[in-house]
């Protein structure tokens, strides 16, 4: 497989990673043979349907995928590996070196325990703070996510804060042990819109101050274009275009891209009379197609398309695509017009 | 609009009230709700979690009690109607919610789940006319034959809600209320079920309340808007008007909170600061305007005194500072 060289300063090098599970005797991919690196400092955006396996990728960062999984490929991160690493080290790196938000914090927190209980545990455990010093930290990261009278907050359990304040205390822990790389899986998608706007502001503004990556997961391309440098599409398990983010929107490659792309239509655009659409849904990794993924329900398939599933291929400068087809796109574009 | 004829349903000063903990403390969650719904109009409910959006549809479909108002619907209140004409109702008034599969009975075949209402509200039917007409609504919303007799969970998302709609218009239904119907889709999927509904909507001339916290999907399928917030109407104006000149500052926070699939334009936006705060619990709402502790045009006499709803424009705006704004705007 081809190395990508968008990053500098590279953070975090993942190359030919497969994640599969046992199912009634075979071993299904949910993640397929991907290639992604992440800079400091950089925000990766993951884009991409349910079941299309950008969680699966996450997870497999921290080791997370469960007993059953099978991880193969490699993670490299600042120069070890963590794919098949000891648990002990990745417990070491899971929260002091890459921190983890996800979508639903009243799942992810512990309901049982204070919400200072849950941020000093990660400072007492990550960097030996003590009990008095692990405190004032914890006030330090609520005040840093905008959290108003900080001090009372620790003592409140979960439930008692609303959706938006849990979601910024679970930024909080997950930061609070200094880690250079944060992994945030649709971390507004269960939030209000007015209140996912000072999220991804709140992340922005921590990532001016601090340098942190992140490695962002949604399948919201307006929150795409708010955040993400770089930007990498995935379809059926693997990677099928990866671009600067002015680039991924300016000049899509890749069909599957252009349906994410004018599916939605805009709010600062007329309402069109009829949604754009493309048929069908995405396969399940169970019946996948033999050749590229995509091909059931692409505007520009040929007969390459149902034999050979095409490789990621950088086309031009940092534009990666996986897709047979050469010619010009703008189907999708025509439709909506 | 409503226009010369009756509107279909007309929504009186709607209150719905929750009792919490022990103390009996009361959770306001609908107070004071007004609007009129025409014939094959389609209205969409918008507004964040706890703006009280389910909340009126579950009380207009009396799976929740109201305290008080009307809902005159084709000559009846749906608020106060019981036994056969409440049964009789039920049929005439259908529901669609966000997540299709856990709508469907996990044991019932789609053929069967489908063709429920039908041995329910038409018993006379026999079973090859009942199967016909199971066929050809599977048909309508893009289902065939072989689906018949699988179970929910051999469906995927797109296709659960295609059924939900199939079991929903299947009695041909003159309202259809639709909770979050498509919030629960993948991008691909959403656009195939938006259109689906609006062609049936306009089919069958049905009147929709459309209920979502997504203004894309709302701004493609609706007519006309009501926008809530803490169970009181801050504006109402046919879509194009909301859409493009939003009058209250709550509708411009929502619309502005929108991100764009665009970098440039959403660079342009980051210069903006976002609404602060968050909707205030119900058990305790701001005095005056409910909107004002989030409001940066917020001013004194909005704490004392409650804006009426009132004509600024094309718009129905319940803000004290509309008309300045709308001149400021011009």
């Amino acid at each position: 497989m081809s190395t990508q060289h968008g990053a500098e300063g590279g953070l975090l090098q993942i190359r030919s990673l497969t994640v599969s599970y046992p199912h009634a005797g075979a071993q299904l991919d949910v993640v397929r043979d991907v290639d992604l690196d992440v800079g400091t400092g950089e925000i990766v955006g993951l884009v991409g349907e349910s079941g299309c396996g950008k969680t699966q990728l996450l997870l497999a960062l921290l080791g997370l995928n469960g007993a059953r999984a099978q991880r193969r490929g490699s993670i490299h991160y600042r120069g070890r590996e963590l794919l098949g690493a000891d648990p002990a080290s990745l417990r070491q790196v899971r929260g002091a070196e890459i921190g983890m938000v996800f979508q639903d914090p009243m799942t992810a927190l512990n309901p049982y325990l204070t919400i200072g209980q849950q941020i000093t545990e990660m400072r007492r455990v990550h960097r030996g703070d003590g009990a008095r010093a692990a405190e004032r930290h914890a006030i330090t990261m609520l005040e840093a996510v905008h959290i108003a009278d900080a001090a009372r907050q620790l003592r409140r359990y979960p439930h008692e804060l609303s959706g938006g304040m849990r979601q910024r205390a679970m930024i909080a822990m997950a930061l609070s042990a200094e880690p250079r790389l944060l992994l945030a899986d649709e971390p507004t998608t269960s939030l209000d819109v007015t209140v996912q706007a000072q999220i991804l502001s709140l992340l922005r503004e921590l990532r001016e101050r601090t340098g942190i990556a992140m490695v962002l997961v949604t399948h919201d391309m307006g929150v795409i274009a708010e955040m993400a440098d770089r930007v990498a599409v995935m379809y059926a398990g693997g990677i099928v275009e990866q671009a600067g983010c002015e680039q991924l929107f300016s000049q899509a490659r890749h069909p599957y891209t252009e349906a994410l792309h004018y599916c939605v239509p805009r709010l600062d655009e007329p309402p069109p009379p009829r949604l754009t659409t493309i048929g069908g849904a995405p396969p399940s990794p169970a019946a996948r197609p033999a050749g590229c993924a995509f091909e059931p329900r692409c505007l520009y398939r040929s007969d390459i398309c149902r034999r050979r599933s095409p490789a990621l291929l950088e086309t031009t400068p940092g534009h990666w695509k996986a897709c047979h087809h050469d010619g010009p796109l703008g189907k999708l574009r025509e439709a909506a017009a | 609009m409503s226009g010369a004829s009756a509107p279909l349903l007309a929504v009186r000063d709607l209150r719905v009230s929750y009792r919490v903990g022990p103390g009996g403390a009361r959770l306001q969650a609908v107070a004071g709700v007004s609007f009129e719904l025409a014939r094959a109009e389609t209205l969409a409910i918008v507004g964040e979690s706890g703006s009280g959006k389910s909340s009126i549809a579950r009380a207009l479909l009396r799976l929740t009690p109201a305290d008080s108002g009307a809902a005159l619907f084709a000559g009846d209140d749906l608020l106060q109607l019981a036994g056969v004409r409440l049964q009789a109702m039920r049929r005439r008034v259908q529901l669609i919610f966000q997540d299709p599969t856990s709508s469907l009975d996990p044991r019932m075949s789609i053929g069967e789940s489908v063709a429920e209402p039908l041995r329910v509200f038409e018993p006379q039917l026999g079973t090859a006319q009942r199967a016909a007409r199971v066929l050809a609504m599977l048909q309508v919303v893009g289902l065939a034959s072989e689906h018949l007799t699988r179970l929910p969970h051999e469906f995927s998302g797109g296709e659960a809600q295609r059924i939900a709609i199939a079991r929903a218009l299947i009695l041909h239904p003159v309202l259809l209320v639709c909770d979050e119907p498509l919030s629960a889709l993948d991008v691909s999927i959403k656009s195939q079920i938006g259109n689906l509904l609006k062609d049936l909507q306009q089919q069958m001339q049905l009147s929709l309340l459309f209920i979502s916290h997504d203004l894309t999907a709302v701004r493609f399928a609706c007519d006309r808007v009501l926008v809530l917030y803490l169970g009181r109407v801050m504006e109402t104006a046919s879509r194009d008007a909301l859409f493009t000149e939003p009058r209250h500052p709550y509708t411009r926070a929502l619309l502005a909170s929108v991100p764009v699939p665009d970098p440039s334009a959403a660079r342009a936006r980051r210069a903006r600061p976002p609404l602060q705060g968050e909707i205030p619990s119900p058990l305790s709402p701001p005095s005056g305007c409910v909107f004002r502790t989030r409001c940066p045009l917020a001013v004194e006499r909005c704490a004392r005194e409650t804006p009426a709803l009132r004509a600024v424009g094309d718009s129905q705006v319940a803000c004290h500072r509309a008309e300045e704004l709308a001149r400021t705007d011009a």
